[in-house]
């Protein structure tokens, strides 16, 4: 029904319908405009800094995902390939063997390979990896900490609040671009060597 | 008395002092990586594995989640108000609920958005991505002009509590009235939540996205199994009695340009239409009653006018009281808690926490500051949330006191989620009975 001259309740009604829709409108856009500023274009997701770590072992219980999306990732490059390799063996252990009962990971997930006489290489099996960071802990104690938790980008929900976040005791957790989505502790010598 | 020990704490100048000292410890950190073993030179041609950096899912697929939702915003706009057309709506919904449920995994969602925004606002560090500005703008735009169609067609949670709501019964309106008092709350509690940068509370409490991914903890399974089964007798219950982007909807919703209406052209005054909503969201003429009394109405107006101030302060005064009990989920506060009361914990093997406290080489009196100022925050914030929860209050009654009068079988706009069900029962619609008056 069109408005006429003579209904000015109408009107009235209708005005007051429209002032209010164009300042609601008004309203979303500028706090469209005000969040915008602060944008990247991108996504975000989600890190753990290495550096803060304390491998409290809630990463393996915290995440949503079963088993986790943070694994324990090997940055070749600062293994020194020890033959009793803290974060392969249990402390105390006799002889370096990959009997299970040696074994530090609860799910055989580091596989250790002969390279030549004295040294060996460690790699993750990262299916069988829970993320617990037990191996994390020994590799930061008596090796190099070549051994680093990471949240694997290709596993991870990116959930909006992740909830591994909210229990990390040490607030290792941010949120990083999407373009440079790891956060690995490196040698500081050994990247100005290979410059 | 906790309040107190950190406002003093606050107040002492040592404050840059502690920020250099945080500088220094950051800037130690750098140099982490201690070579005890060196990297050993190999003689049998071995060659380093390289350390495997998969990438996030590509920005490419976030671009496209974007232009779905546009695109499925638009269509279901159309099929509600050009083409009236049930089925059309519920075939979007389940294909939203395929996308943007199972295949998406119901994150970012525009519920969960409010709180990206929120933390944009307040928290100069945190960037935000475009994703979740558009999925909280869009659906706000659209229910400016269209009505709440996104509930309709395009929200997973909708669609998924639309899928098993088979015998819908009536709620009593007082009740429905009370309960819908919670989304107030909810939607308070997130943006102080979100706000303080503690927590994303309606991420956490989320109850259909554990659904979407098929893990879950217990709880939230549990809560899950229970809004699906109560949903069958009662419509969608996260909906109408939680889900906080509704308020936002509801209201925006309430000035549309353009809503569903149940007939396309003049009421007949059949009743046909009157038991086919499942949200009891259609408004019932009033043409029986009489008018009430002049004298009444302003009675009512003055009592009104009385009470809502009152409430308001009520809420923004019991809100302040429990700001310590409120702000006692931070993070930085429970750590200052926990490192003031060591007697209390002095029997339980330390903490998590209070280790990483330890290790970080942090001073005690920056984590009292912090906290301090967490508490402030929360105290204003609590304010601002009590007198907020009083208003709704004021206002609901308010609502429930005065009477509109109406002639025709109608949508409550705040309520509708343009379903299109009560199409269906239109006798005008379906036999094209334009001609014939009441």
């Amino acid at each position: 029904m069109e408005p006429t001259e003579d209904d000015p309740k109408l009107n009235r009604r209708e005005f007051l319908g429209k002032a209010i829709r164009a300042s609601v409108f008004l309203g979303i856009g500028g706090l469209a405009v005000l969040v915008a500023e602060k944008t990247i274009s991108g996504q975000t997701v989600w890190q753990l800094d290495p550096a803060k770590c304390i491998q409290c072992g809630r990463c393996a219980t915290s995440c949503v995902l079963t088993p986790s999306a943070v694994k324990c990732t090997h940055v070749y490059a600062m293994c020194g390939y020890c033959d009793l390799c803290g974060g392969y063996f249990k402390p105390g252990t006799k002889i370096l063997n990959t009997a299970a009962e040696n074994q530090l990971c609860p799910t055989n997930a580091i596989k250790r390979k002969f390279v030549e006489d004295p040294f060996f290489e460690y790699s993750i099996a990262e299916p069988l990896c829970i993320g617990c960071g037990k191996c994390v802990k020994g590799c930061s104690a008596f090796g190099n900490g070549s051994l680093q938790l990471q949240v694997r980008q290709n596993i991870c929900e990116n959930c909006n609040q992740c909830s591994i976040a909210r229990n990390c005791p040490s607030g290792a957790f941010s949120r990083v671009p999407a373009g440079k989505p790891y956060l690995l502790k490196q040698i500081v010598q050994e990247t100005k060597s290979k410059k | 008395m906790l309040n107190r020990m950190l406002w003093c704490i606050k107040n002492m100048k040592g404050r840059i002092l502690f920020l250099m000292m945080m500088v220094f410890t950051i800037s130690f950190m750098n140099v982490y990586g201690v070579q005890r073993f060196p990297k050993p030179e190999f003689e049998s041609g071995y060659v380093q594995p390289e350390t495997l950096q998969p990438s996030a899912r590509s920005a490419v697929l976030a671009t496209m989640d974007v232009v779905v939702l546009a695109f499925a915003l638009a269509l279901v706009s159309w099929l509600v108000l050009k083409k009236r057309s049930r089925k059309g709506v519920f075939l979007t919904s389940v294909f939203s609920l395929a996308y943007f449920g199972f295949y998406r995994q119901g994150c970012v969602c525009s519920i969960g958005a409010i709180q990206n925004v929120t933390l944009a606002l307040f928290d100069s560090s945190y960037v935000i991505p475009l994703a979740a500005i558009t999925f909280f703008i869009l659906p706000l735009i659209f229910t400016l002009f269209f009505g709440r169609t996104f509930c309709a067609g395009v929200c997973p949670f909708g669609a998924i509590q639309d899928l098993v709501s088979f015998r819908p019964q009536k709620i009593d309106p007082r009740l429905n009235a009370i309960l819908g008092v919670i989304p107030y709350i909810y939607l308070g509690l997130a943006i102080l939540y979100a706000a303080t940068g503690t927590d994303f509370i309606i991420c956490r409490y989320d109850p259909f996205v554990g659904i979407f991914r098929f893990s879950a903890t217990f709880g939230m399974y549990i809560f899950a199994g229970t809004l699906l089964v109560s949903g069958i007798f009662i419509a969608r219950p996260y909906c109408r009695y939680l889900c906080p982007y509704g308020v936002l909807l509801n209201w925006i919703s309430r000035f549309s340009w353009l809503h569903i209406t149940i007939t396309p052209s003049n009421c007949i005054q059949c009743r046909l239409c009157e038991d086919s909503c499942p949200y009891d969201a259609i408004d019932m003429p009033l043409i029986g009653r009489n008018p009430e009394n002049r004298a009444v109405t302003i009675r009512k107006l003055i009592l009104i006018c009385l009470l809502v101030p009152f409430f308001v302060v009520l809420g923004g005064w019991t809100g302040s009281r429990l700001h310590e009990t409120l702000a006692g989920v931070n993070g930085k506060v429970r750590l200052a808690k926990e490192l003031l009361e060591p007697l209390k914990f002095a029997d339980q093997p330390e903490t998590f926490e209070i280790a990483a406290y330890k290790s970080s080489g942090k001073p005690l009196s920056l984590v009292y500051a912090e906290a301090s100022q967490v508490l402030r925050q929360f105290y204003t914030g609590s304010w601002i949330l009590g007198c907020f929860i009083g208003l709704v209050f004021g206002i609901i009654l308010a609502s429930r006191l005065l009477t509109r009068y109406r002639t025709d079988y109608s949508p409550n706009k705040g309520a509708c989620f343009s379903c299109t069900r009560c199409v269906d029962y239109c006798p005008v619609e379906k036999n094209g009975l334009k001609e014939i008056q009441p």
